[in-house]
């Protein structure tokens, strides 16, 4: 077989961040490629260099498809060769048709005029390609996940795919739906059109994947041709995370007591699909002076798990118990929980941590008002103390406690945002990706900071998707899948391999559920 | 946080400080610059003691509403219904006091009652439903039009006992009655406070400096105190030489102070900020968003309440017509005074200077005899123009 597409020394950096190194991909025609990696691994940004969304010019490297060089200047180039990517953030307008969402932007039309009836009837044929039983006048708001996703694939298909590529089409699916969309690839490999998966099921990929490719910090680190070479989960999950500790972490000697924080069956449902458990009945403890790290992939309901904690910040019909130095909390509204010494850092440090527009004072004093007021008077003095109190304690560089947040490095916007909380007095800390996009020197003191609050008897929680960081700061790790702990290492027992070993064990577990419930289903349909 | 200059690293010094400063006073300025403009083209006229107690009548209820407009704004909404309701709000106090004799007092305190509950009654849809301010109070100017025109029956009403005339054309009463063509109380009062202005400044800026937090330099300080009193007693003389302090000038005065300290140094105005600036941040942060955002909405009908009283008192009569397009004065002076229209942003000093840029280029066309068809081009121009520079200064 011929290579349709060929990726030849790809690098790209990102403001002196390395995201790719010189990555060789190739993809034959007719072939379902799969890559796989960690979580910032570098697939997405080799998926949008394919696709043109980094345009020629802003990375190393060259794109050969069809023989030839190409350069793509946007996505409307390479969309015009047949290279379709669907992302996974569906990019489809909830409140139009299936039929009008398909043909948005080249609707069949005569004189400028959509032409109504082509537009119906070519949708009909679309639907029935990819197997989706829907009039195309059906509104997408109307429609589950996994048919959303087929009518990106039949959006795909009017455009004349030749390579399709799929950024983690199952993560939100249910088990017959997954299935089902990997029936369509395996279908369309028969018929010539090439397909890249991105996934981190490692039983889906083994099921349907030519050939594997696995990413790790930019680089290609390995490739598996599955007709000739037998598929080794363990090699892959090796390739996915074995590397050096690229940065060291601050000495830690952790001096742990009583319980501060322990989580009685704890569950949580989708705010908008109510009938979708998101948090299933988990049991948690924490305890003073201990450092616990939840591991997990994306979507696993970390952050709704932390959220929910939080004043029910997050989630619907929220159920459990929850004992704060022995005492059951009242977590009804985050005003509560931060009166009973919950302080929750978001991963979203722009949107939900801090307003970008006023100043570090306001924003380190905002959640304790209280704190430097009187009968409802701000006493400026009193605040102007403790926020340039923070400003030192934390190290935040800036030209003065005026300065507004949103002229501030990450790092030390993520410092602004623990001064808030710590300015609160937390019993427990829940710290979500608290060294998301910080540089390595800003991410030493962020670890420095977790030592001290942990020694000063909080409890604290960290979740990341950094593995290396978890197991360089946490006491204890509990690794977190599909709303529920499917394992957990005491540091110095804890390796990234039994970690990914743990969660990769759960995903094919409820993955084999769902073939096998999938088979009764259709077995036993008349 | 000793060094005085630390907040200016790169341009130390008193031309740095200014031009810092100049987005805050900007607006003054220009107020201060349309003021002498139309004081030389009306030959005087603009500053005359007759003329300048008229055009504090006129403006009164605009800068009134804009008070609340400002907090509404800075919440990140807007409240289109701020003219019917002082309109309805007028209605129902003409037809309390002259068809159905109510004495004065209840009738009052009934109509700010009537405010806060339509407050109320869009504030809970926008705050607790979610619905677009700009939508439920919509609603509110064409649903309040409608009240007010059908609680009239179609006709004026008035006019209305001599002691509600006095809460807009009244003056304060004189205590030294026989001192020539001055009345000594009114300028006693504005020495007074002039006085009390310049010594409050004085004592925040030693406290300041005491506790070293960086303070303007000491001669701009000093200018700008000379300045101060300059205007509050030149203003006051001006007034006094008319007939002395209008009630409703004093009623202005002490909410301006009232809302000005609200959102400077109170916990609750520091939240409305936070709303503005970010409400999920803020919601994460503990603060109560919802109860804010209905807060502001019963405060805004309260004062459009007092606006409606004090403009049907000004015409002594309730007319179908009266608040029609206040909305538009009472908006547009939050624009010009750097109110942002993403929220989060707004001072209340700049809302009065803008209802008064307002004002003034009314009371001076007027006097030049400019018709009302240009006067809108002018005022509609000065608004754009206004949030240009605004939007100019925040992009450098």
């Amino acid at each position: 077989m011929t290579a349709m597409l060929e990726m030849r020394g790809v690098s790209k950096s990102f403001a002196g961040v390395q995201a790719l190194r010189d990555v060789s991909f190739t993809v034959e025609a007719g072939q379902i490629h799969a890559l796989v990696g960690e979580n910032g691994a570098g697939k997405s940004t080799l998926m949008k260099v394919l696709s043109g969304v980094y345009p020629a010019g802003s990375y190393d490297g060259s794109i050969v498809f069809d023989g030839e060089e190409r350069r793509f200047r946007d996505i409307n180039d390479s969309e015009a060769l047949g290279i379709i990517i669907i992302h996974q953030e569906l990019a489809l307008i909830p409140l139009m048709s299936i039929a009008e969402n398909i043909f948005l932007s080249h609707p069949p039309s005569r004189f400028g005029v959509i032409d109504r009836n082509a537009v119906h009837r070519r949708t009909a044929e679309l639907l029935a390609q990819v197997g989706l039983r829907e009039p195309p006048d059906t509104l997408i708001t109307d429609l589950g996940v996994g048919k959303q996703q087929l009518v990106e694939i039949a959006k795909a298909l009017s455009k004349r795919v030749r390579l399709l590529i799929l950024d983690e089409p199952t993560a939100s699916l249910n088990e017959a739906d997954s299935a089902a969309l990997l029936e369509r690839l395996l279908a369309f490999r028969e018929q010539g059109i090439a397909s890249i998966l991105i996934s981190h099921k490692l039983n889906e990929v083994a099921r349907v994947a030519d050939r594997i490719t696995v990413l790790r910090d930019g680089r290609t680190v390995d490739s598996i041709d599955c007709r000739t070479e037998r598929i080794e989960e363990d090699r892959i999950i090796r390739s996915m995370v074995d590397r050096d500790l690229a940065h060291r972490f601050p000495e830690r000697k952790a001096e742990i007591g009583e319980p501060v924080m322990t989580v009685e069956n704890w569950s949580v449902y989708h705010p908008l699909h109510t009938e979708r458990q998101v948090i299933k009945n988990v049991d948690f403890t924490l305890r003073r002076g201990e450092v616990v790290g939840i591991a997990g992939l994306m979507g696993a309901g970390r952050t709704e798990f932390a959220m929910s904690l939080f004043g029910c910040a997050w989630g619907t019909n929220v159920s459990g118990k929850v004992r704060l130095d022995g005492r059951e909390a009242d977590l009804s509204s985050v005003p509560a929980a931060i009166d009973a010494g919950i302080a929750y850092v978001t991963e979203d440090r722009k949107q939900l941590g801090l307003i970008l527009a006023a100043d570090v004072r306001k924003n380190v004093t905002v959640a304790s008002l209280r704190q430097v007021s009187e009968r409802g008077v701000i006493d400026d003095v009193a605040e102007l103390k403790a926020a340039s109190d923070y400003r030192t304690r934390m190290r935040i560089r800036c030209s003065d406690v005026y300065q507004a947040t949103g002229d501030l490095s990450g790092g030390n916007q993520q410092k602004v945002v623990l001064s808030k909380w710590l300015m609160t007095d937390p019993r427990v800390l829940l710290l979500d990706e608290p060294t998301r996009g910080i540089d390595v020197g800003a991410k030493y003191e962020i670890y420095s900071i977790i030592n001290e609050l942990a020694e000063a008897g909080r409890g604290v929680v960290v979740i990341s998707s950094e593995m290396p960081e978890l197991l360089g700061i946490c006491d204890r790790i509990c690794v977190m899948n599909d709303g529920a702990f499917v394992g957990e290492f005491a540091a110095h027992d804890a390796t990234q391999e039994k970690i990914m070993r743990a969660i990769m064990r759960n995903v094919r577990m409820s993955g084999r559920g769902a073939d096998e419930r999938a088979a009764r289903a259709g077995g036993g349909a008349p | 946080m000793t060094d005085k200059t630390v907040s200016l690293p790169e341009v130390p010094g008193h031309s740095g400080f200014i031009k810092n400063n100049l987005r805050n006073y900007g607006m003054l300025l220009s107020l201060l610059a349309i003021m002498l403009f139309f004081e030389i083209v009306t030959d005087g006229t603009l500053l005359q003691p007759l003329n300048l107690t008229n055009l504090v009548l006129q403006n009164s209820y605009i800068v009134i509403m804009a008070l609340g407009m400002l907090l509404v704004i800075v919440t990140g909404h807007i409240d289109l219904s701020v003219g019917s309701v002082a309109g309805f709000v007028g209605a129902v106090a003409a037809v309390l006091m002259v068809r159905y004799h109510v004495s004065y007092p209840i009738a009052f305190v009934a109509c700010l009652l009537v405010g806060a509950a339509i407050g109320a009654a869009q504030g809970y849809w926008v705050a607790y439903f979610g619905i677009p301010s700009f939508i439920v109070t919509l609603a509110g100017m064409l649903v309040f039009k409608g009240l007010a025109l059908a609680v009239l029956q179609g006709q004026s009403v008035g006019p209305f006992p001599p002691t509600f005339q006095k809460l807009s054309s009244g003056f304060i009463p004189e205590l030294f009655p026989s001192a020539g063509t001055l009345y000594p109380t009114s300028l006693a009062i504005g020495i007074v406070l002039a006085f009390v202005l310049v010594l409050a400044t004085a004592r925040s800026r030693a406290r300041e400096q005491a506790h070293g937090i960086a303070v303007e330099p000491y001669a701009f300080f000093v200018v700008k105190s000379i300045a101060l009193a300059g205007a509050v007693l030149y203003f006051t003389y001006l007034i006094a030489s008319h007939r002395g302090l209008p009630n409703v000038l004093v009623i202005m005065t002490v909410l301006i102070a009232l809302y000005g300290f609200v959102t400077r140094r109170t916990v609750i105005g520091r939240q409305i900020y936070a709303v503005g600036g970010n409400a999920k941040a803020a919601k994460l942060s503990g603060v109560k968003t919802e109860r804010l955002t209905f807060f502001t909405f019963v405060n805004m009908g309260v004062l459009a309440a007092l606006a409606g009283l004090v403009f049907a008192a000004r015409l002594n009569t309730a007319t179908p017509k009266a608040g029609l397009g206040f909305e538009l004065d009472v908006i547009a002076a939050c624009f010009i005074g750097g109110a942002s229209a993403y929220g989060g942003v707004g001072r209340v000093g700049g809302a009065v200077v803008g209802a008064m840029i307002m004002g003034v280029m009314n009371n001076g066309m007027s006097i030049l005899g400019i018709g009302i068809d240009y006067q809108q081009v002018i005022k509609g121009l000065v608004l754009l123009g206004a949030v240009c520079i605004d939007v100019y200064n925040q992009r450098r």
